[in-house]
């Protein structure tokens, strides 16, 4: 709602008056409108068959973009990944599930 | 309670009967003693708060941020070159709408490097959407930081209380104190707008905003600016109602009849009272205005105030280097400027870095003002 990098609308949007104190968003699922994906410069990517769904992408990842089901990691939503590399990072030495590659590649 | 106290223990003083939940702070020249003689507060177990000793100003800052927008009732300390480091953080603090409240032991801004008494570092912050009060006496400045918190919760913006570095922060005064309990039945419990840990209602604080609502965001917060004055005059009266002593927006003094006053802030209006009486007895009806309240600029209390008079003399405890007078020249003279009646308008830049700022000065800018006339659009006092 607040993020207008998409444009929208203009007469849906609010006015100065209507606006909570603060810039606070009240209802945080706001940012599902806002897909920051292009944003990414390198996109990790995750290797089903190496992971040992220890969660320590989804628990760092600071835009929840890593998708979980019944407590396996599923995949990278790239809609949202910016391409931070946290994921790759504190992925485990010895498993390297993720990798960070050129989103351009 | 009577006590000798200098301007910064008496603001330390406040601070331990408004008890407040966090203070993050970083210790610099003139304002150090506040956060020194809160720590030892903390220590010795006389206050409840959270002492955070933070790396610098900005860190400070950010962690009164922090505190603030988890529904803390959060204050911190500077002047001078702690506040400049802390700029970035003001402006985020004054969006965030956070109560914060902040003492200032006000000093001049390097460089050249100088520790002394001047309104360079407030005035510098004057757009970071805080709340700004200067006041006269250290007794003042005790009374308006416990009015701030208030003052501060029920506007949503962050408060910056001011005392003059060294002349006011440094120096012992006879002050009357209250008792801790009725401080903090007039401050009363600290309800915040939302609190960012608050999991049963997640929010989302510090949003990016584009071109679609950034301005809308901005325009609500001016709004909070241009609301706050009734709110202080109604937290004001509070405190008269309580405590039996009282503060107005700004304090005429002697203008009843007056032909020409001088306008200015904190500790140099005690001298000006002085060189006003001296002019009266010589039959001169010159006054002071003093103004207390900053931000918001009481535009319309200054233009019923100011616009009577044949010369206004405007005096700064700051330059603005070449924007043709102080801030509170420009932007007062802004303020009358549309009124049916205009007063001559003089521009005094004084005291920068500490100088003294004697009777002979002060008599000097009310003979100018009473003739209505000077050679410079802006003079400077006491320079060489």
């Amino acid at each position: 709602m607040a993020n207008g990098e998409c444009g929208g609308d203009m007469a849906k949007l609010k006015s100065w008056k209507e606006l909570p104190c603060g810039a606070i968003i009240e209802d945080p699922k706001a940012v599902l409108e806002n897909k920051t994906g292009a944003w990414r410069s390198q996109r990790p990517c995750w290797n089903a068959e190496k992971c040992i769904h220890c969660l320590n992408c989804w628990i760092f990842c600071p835009d929840a973009a890593v998708m979980v089901k019944d407590g396996k990691v599923t995949g990278i939503n790239y809609d949202y990944c910016k391409g931070c590399g946290i994921c790759a990072q504190v992925c485990p030495t010895k498993v390297q599930a993720i990798t960070m590659e050129e989103e351009r590649k | 309670m009577i006590l000798a106290k200098t301007g910064n223990e008496a603001l330390a003083y406040a601070m331990r009967q408004i008890n407040p939940d966090v203070v993050a702070a970083y210790p610099i020249t003139p304002s150090t003693e506040i956060v020194q003689i809160f720590a030892q507060y903390v220590s010795d177990g006389k206050v409840d708060s959270e002492f955070v000793a933070v790396e610098s100003e900005h860190s400070a800052m950010a962690a009164c941020i922090g505190s603030a927008a988890s529904g803390c009732r959060t204050m911190t300390a500077t002047a001078s070159q702690g506040l400049m480091l802390m700029h970035e953080m003001l402006f985020i603090a004054g969006g965030l709408r956070l109560p914060i409240v902040m003492p200032i032991a006000s000093r001049s801004v390097s460089s050249p490097l100088n520790i002394h008494g001047d309104h360079s570092d407030s005035l510098a912050s004057r757009d970071s959407g805080w709340l700004q009060f200067f006041c006269e006496t250290v007794q003042e400045g005790y009374d308006t930081l416990i009015q701030c918190v208030k003052i501060a919760e029920r506007t949503s913006l962050p408060a910056i209380c001011a005392v003059d570095g060294f002349i006011l922060s440094h120096c012992m005064e006879r002050i009357e104190t209250f008792e801790d309990k009725p401080v903090r039945e007039f401050i009363g419990p600290y309800k915040p707008n939302w609190n960012l840990l608050d999991i049963k209602k997640p929010i989302l604080v510090g949003p990016a905003t584009m071109q679609d609502y950034f301005f809308e965001f901005k325009r609500s917060q001016i709004e909070g600016m241009n609301q706050a004055l009734p709110i202080i005059e109604e937290v004001q009266a509070e405190f008269k109602q309580k405590f039996g002593r009282g503060y107005g927006i700004i304090d005429e003094y002697r203008c009843e009849d007056a032909e020409a006053v001088v306008l200015l802030m904190g500790s140099a209006c005690g001298t000006m009272r002085d060189a006003v009486d001296t002019m009266r007895n010589q039959g001169k009806k010159v006054g002071m205005v003093k103004l207390r309240v900053f931000r918001p600029l009481p535009h319309q209390v200054l233009k019923e105030s100011l616009a009577k008079f044949k010369t206004v003399a405007v005096m700064d405890r700051a330059d603005t280097v070449n924007a043709w007078g102080g801030a509170l020249f420009t932007e007062i003279s802004s303020a009358l400027y549309d009124s049916p009646t205009r007063p001559k308008m003089l521009s005094y830049v004084y005291g920068l870095g500490g100088k003294e700022f004697s009777l002979t000065d002060a008599a000097t800018v009310l003979e100018q003002a009473y003739a209505g006339k000077k050679e410079d659009l802006v003079t400077y006092i006491g320079v060489r």
